[in-house]
């Protein structure tokens, strides 16, 4: 029996493949087999769902000019991407997120375990990181004076988390 | 053990057969997805930050409780590691084929302890992926190592949480527990008697995912199936494991029926397959990837039904990672397809005869 793919060699590999549980057979020989299988090899699961994940974000009412101040994540590119740039993009992006992630999950709210260390420093980067955008938009809107209190805030809270990193610095050396 | 001890020997823990359900359950796994705060998800991660997380890990799995219990932890980086060694751990399911994924290698990072229950991989989708893999049916006890390491890296890594969201990740499919669960079953009576899609469209109508064993998109080579919780949120850890693992019991249990019927109904039929399997194995001078698969699956059938006396499924779980193409490789050097299967039918050979001496 000769390939039914190059058409040249014998075949010898039996090659059976399902996608969408449309059964594809063929006889094949070893090379034609292998470039097959590596082509099947390429849908990735993952690939897949991100693009699905994509496909369900899709473009917000505000298009582009929703950005995650962080790490530079646009709504748009992650409407191409399927994965979120960083921890703040959750934030940053929270109205769009939730109806997918009850979507995707089911359940909009985590009942599992709580890392203690991690939530009390998560609230206070939250807080400045809420801090910073009223921040921006007092100084967009030209009101200094309460700016500047606020700004105020943010140093004291980023020194607390400062503080914290320095606290954990000296359990570390007294161990 | 270093890193080229794990390399070089195709023998995992997980293989061991004196494990709970170990006729049925290969091994069960457990993998928590964690992020660090303030940082760009691996995606987006390069240059310094990289550096640091690579470096926050390392001063992370440095830790006294982590070391006496699972010995001496290092991160390896990926870029230090040779190709083939790197498929060689994909191959023993010690680190995920996505973390070999073209881009930002020098990010990406591994740690593994010295018996290979655990495994931690630096930089893939997420900053952190905790893996235990262990033998058998050992579900609660591979969750419970992992929490324990998750413990301990949390003593220095601060990690992205939210309250209503749970651990934060770069994909959404992901956060809250960051838990995924699996369990590694060999189901060959079910494929024969055709019961296996009744089985598995009830098992993914009850929250788990099905994949074949190097992952979706591959047909379930060797009756190898793995079953795994779809959903990460909304249930604690304990519920997740607890749901997989009683979903697996129901499996075991009609594996174990359908094995008893095709043993009832021609009980020499699947003597002539299982024995005719073993003796491929054992005397064949070549062997495509493919066939061992199978022949391999037939003969574990065998052994775990009590017709083949003698033979270890430890070794046929061996015999699955030297069939692959980057240990041959490393073994006898640049392969063609057919020199492949002649190395590969002399190393069954070789180990089948030294299990028979021992």
């Amino acid at each position: 029996m000769i390939c039914e793919r190059c058409k040249q060699r014998p075949a010898n590999v039996h090659y059976t493949e399902i996608i969408d549980n449309q059964k594809k057979q063929m006889n094949l020989c070893e090379v034609c087999a292998k470039e097959e299988q590596q082509a099947s090899f390429n849908l990735l699961p993952q690939q897949n769902l991100h693009d699905f994940l994509a496909g369900i974000f899709g473009p917000g009412p505000e298009g582009d000019l929703l950005q995650c101040p962080q790490c530079a994540m646009t709504g748009n590119r992650f409407s191409t991407h399927g994965l979120l740039g960083c921890s703040n993009c959750y934030q940053e992006f929270e109205d769009r997120i939730e109806p997918m992630v009850r979507r995707i999950q089911g359940s909009g709210v985590h009942t599992g375990k709580v890392p203690a260390r991690s939530l009390s420093r998560y609230r206070v980067i939250r807080e400045v990181d809420q801090l910073k955008k009223g921040l921006r938009e007092l100084v967009a809107r030209e009101e200094f004076e309460k700016a500047a209190e606020m700004r105020d805030r943010i140093r004291e809270l980023e020194q607390k988390l400062a503080g914290r990193e320095d606290e954990n610095d000296h359990q570390t050396d007294g161990r | 053990m270093t890193i080229k001890q794990t390399v070089d020997n195709p023998y995992s823990p997980w293989m061991d057969d004196d494990a709970p359900e170990s006729d049925i359950v290969i091994s069960s796994r457990v993998r928590l997805a964690r992020d660090l705060a303030g940082y760009p998800f691996p995606h987006l991660l390069s240059g310094e930050p990289a550096e640091e997380i690579l470096r926050i890990v390392a001063d992370a799995v440095a830790d006294e409780d982590l070391e006496r219990r699972l010995g001496k932890l290092k991160v390896v980086l990926l870029s230090q590691l040779p190709s083939l060694d790197r498929q060689i751990l994909v191959d023993k399911h010690l680190i995920s084929p996505d973390l070999l994924k073209a881009g930002n290698e020098e990010a990406k990072g591994v740690v593994i302890s010295e018996d290979e229950r655990l495994s931690i991989m630096v930089n893939e989708e997420d900053h952190l992926r905790i893996q235990c893999i262990l033998a058998g049916l050992r579900l609660q006890d591979a969750y419970l190592l992992a929490d324990a390491v998750d413990d301990g890296l949390e003593k220095t890594v601060d990690y992205a949480f939210s309250d209503w969201l749970g651990f934060l990740t770069a994909c959404l499919t992901n956060i809250g527990t960051g838990l995924r669960a699996s369990v590694m079953m060999h189901l060959p009576a079910l494929v024969a008697t055709g019961a296996i899609r009744d089985v598995l469209s009830a098992v993914s109508k009850l929250g788990l995912t099905v994949r074949g064993l190097y992952g979706e998109g591959t047909e379930a080579s060797g009756n190898l199936f793995q079953l795994s919780n779809q959903i990460t949120m909304g249930q604690s850890e304990e519920e997740i494991v607890s749901n997989l693992e009683s979903i697996t019991r129901q499996v075991i249990n009609r594996e174990r029926t359908a094995r008893r019927y095709i043993f009832q109904q021609k009980p020499e039929a699947l003597k002539d397959k299982v024995s005719r399997a073993y003796g491929i194995l054992r005397h064949a001078y070549l062997l495509s990837a493919g066939e061992s698969m199978q022949l391999l699956s037939d003969v574990r059938l065998g052994v775990d039904t009590g017709i083949i006396k003698g033979v270890n499924t430890r070794m046929l779980s061996e015999l699955m990672v030297i069939s692959r193409p980057a240990y041959l490789v490393k073994t006898g050097g640049r392969l063609s397809a057919e020199e492949c299967d002649i190395l590969r039918a002399r190393l069954f050979r070789e180990k089948m005869t030294e299990n028979e001496g021992s």
